[in-house]
């Protein structure tokens, strides 16, 4: 289960608004308790992609290194990545699969004509076989 | 002892652990003992075939040992090793539930011909704009292909070719000119197509089409265009093609004469079914050996093209399960039905070939080919020269064809083309020194075998041919 921060719920939707048609992406920084992960706060980070951005996203892995600093400097963890699927469904792809990691929390965004639609988190199979969906919540109020 | 830092998701499997210290000299060194220590790393960083997986990435200190001597980067007592995954993905391709673009007033009078037919109109056009091609080579092929799905506003054009434009090229690659000729081919043909339609995107891969890169490529296009001119491509696009579920194409040409098919494994056939096995290196002549009528490549590829822009419109008859013959001297068109092979190996009910595999070594070709056959005693165009020089009493064997004796010559040559050379053997002697060549040293080298097992001793091939003497020895010569 993973909640997102009405901060942080917020910044994801803006952000995935705001880069249509083209993909945004970024990192999850929160704290985490076994199963369950609170995002704290959602950082964007930039698509490195030249080509097919409206379809694809990498980050880069200096970029990878500075958030896992930015978490252990605020006290946090690095949970996972959000990413959109600009006029997709909020259904992670095969591509997205081969891309992962165990462990992370996955929160893909659709994003219809421009607008913020459905959110949801996944997660991947320790044996690297199957992404499995989590109860995600969204705090509408600050909580902090 | 160096230390590894791992990310985040990968720490559950060291116990928490952030760092882990490895008794190594090297990078593989460091990444065996880690996944020694801890076994569950394996499948997250390695792949079936026991390579690192593409987005993994290793740094030493602050530096990613890709730039330094990848696995066989040393690792000193001091340094810090870090895993750092590349975090990448993206949206299904699945264009149906794509909003389907819409088009400007400017596209709407470009298109105006295609607007106003009922079989492409609004919808048609709209889906050729969001329609993305690859294609296989910028060549003969390539270059009309490329040239009309940009002008038919194709949304998207992936280019694979890693050549640069030579002047031989432009009596049959209509993509480029005079002025590009030593420019890189996908440069020159990305800004002529960005001329001819700048609503395209057009994707340059300039690299090689290998068993590493094809999935990745072809996974991101909805139809592949194979426009290449040899067999360990054509089997590699094939695969790909089949592998991931997309129709393929296809065209080759040869002097006069010309095939295209639509290969679609999900819907019919695949090149497979036609051509289980390649075949023998050496037997079927490349158009850079055997020749090809400029304009061949054009007919095929604007057939190609037309295949491609039906594929996209889901209208009229395409050619799946039809191999269409074109015999360009005779100007006929003939059609053979082709039928799916049930125990073919990339697509059949049970394929053996799952994966891509090594098509050099299946297609015959080591590693280091298109080198004539070794072991053929060869002698230098300056080693030639000195002997013709002295006088020396050398029989020189010209074994081209007839029509290749007009571009260039040696007026002492005696002329035996390559077929004829085995019915020709008594107007050689075995007691005379003979060097042989042709037009770059293949076809010789083949001569010279032929003479060796016929019992000739004191026989060399000349090396490079013709055009090397040309080249080297007698810049007044022609070379071709």
């Amino acid at each position: 289960m993973i909640e997102l921060s009405a901060e942080a719920a917020t910044a994801i939707r803006a952000h995935g608004a705001a880069e249509y048609p083209e993909e945004c992406c970024g990192a999850l920084l929160g704290k985490a308790a076994g199963e369950e992960a609170r995002v704290v706060r959602a950082e964007p980070l930039a698509n490195i992609r030249e080509d097919q951005r409206r379809r694809r996203f990498r980050i880069a892995p200096d970029e990878y290194r500075r958030m896992e600093r930015l978490a252990d400097a605020q006290g946090l963890e690095l949970l996972g990545f959000y990413h959109s699927h600009p006029d997709h469904p909020a259904v992670p792809s095969d591509y997205d699969r081969e891309h992962a990691f165990p462990f992370f929390h996955y929160v893909v965004m659709a994003v219809a004509a421009g607008k913020p639609g459905e959110v949801s988190s996944w997660v991947l199979a320790d044996d690297r076989g199957g992404f499995r969906r989590e109860p995600l919540v969204a705090r509408i109020t600050g909580r902090s | 002892m160096p230390t590894i830092h791992l990310p985040t998701p990968l720490r559950p499997h060291t116990g928490g652990a952030a760092s882990v210290a490895v008794p190594a000299r090297t990078v593989r060194e460091a990444l065996d003992a880690l996944v020694k220590g801890y076994p569950a790393l394996k499948r997250h960083l390695f792949d079936e075939s026991g390579k690192l997986r593409s987005f993994v990435n290793i740094y030493k200190n602050d530096e990613d040992v890709r730039y330094l001597d990848r696995d066989r980067t040393p690792v000193a007592e001091s340094d810090a090793l870090s895993i750092i995954p590349s975090i990448a993905g993206g949206s299904p391709a699945a264009p149906e539930t794509a909003a389907p673009p819409s088009l400007s007033n400017e596209e709407i009078r470009r298109y105006a011909r295609h607007l106003i037919m009922p079989e492409v109109g609004m919808e048609g056009q709209t889906r050729l704009k969001a329609a993305r091609v690859l294609a296989v080579g910028t060549g003969g092929l390539g270059s009309p292909l490329a040239l009309y799905l940009a002008a038919a506003g194709v949304g998207t054009i992936g280019l694979v070719d890693f050549d640069v434009v030579d002047d031989s090229n432009l009596q049959r690659q209509v993509l480029f000119g005079s002025k590009d000729v030593g420019r890189r081919k996908l440069q020159a043909a990305s800004e002529r197509l960005r001329d001819v339609n700048a609503n395209v995107r057009v994707v340059p891969y300039e690299e090689r089409l290998t068993s590493e890169n094809a999935l990745a490529i072809v996974r991101d296009y909805d139809i592949v265009a194979d426009g290449t001119d040899n067999f360990p491509t054509r089997y590699l696009v094939n695969d790909a093609c089949v592998l991931t579920g997309k129709p393929n194409v296809y065209a080759s040409i040869f002097r006069f004469e010309g095939q295209a098919s639509v290969f679609w494994a999900a819907k019919g056939p695949c090149y497979r079914c036609l051509y289980a096995e390649p075949p023998p290196p050496g037997l079927v002549p490349s158009c850079a050996e055997g020749g090809v009528l400029g304009i061949l490549p054009g007919l095929l590829g604007v057939i190609q093209a037309t295949e491609t822009i039906k594929l996209i419109l889901g209208n009229g008859d395409p050619l799946i399960g039809r191999l269409l013959l074109v015999d360009a001297l005779a100007m006929r068109f003939r059609e053979l039905k082709l039928r799916k092979n049930p125990e073919c190996v990339v697509c059949g009910p049970s394929p053996k070939v799952t994966k891509l595999i090594d098509y050099d070594s299946f297609c015959g070709i080591a590693p280091e080919a298109a080198a004539p056959p070794s072991g053929v005693p060869e002698i230098t165009v300056e080693e030639f020269k000195a002997r013709r020089d002295r006088g020396s009493a050398t029989v020189l064997v010209d074994v081209r064809e007839p029509h290749e004796w007009a571009i260039s010559q040696f007026p002492e040559s005696l002329k035996i083309p390559l077929g004829s050379l085995t019915q020709s053997l008594n107007r050689l002697s075995t007691a005379d020194e003979i060097v042989v060549h042709c037009r770059t040293g293949g076809r010789s080298a083949k001569a010279v075998e032929i003479l060796r097992e016929a019992g000739f001793r004191k026989v060399w091939n000349l090396a490079g041919g013709i055009n090397l003497w040309a080249e080297r020895i007698d810049p007044r010569m022609a070379k071709y």
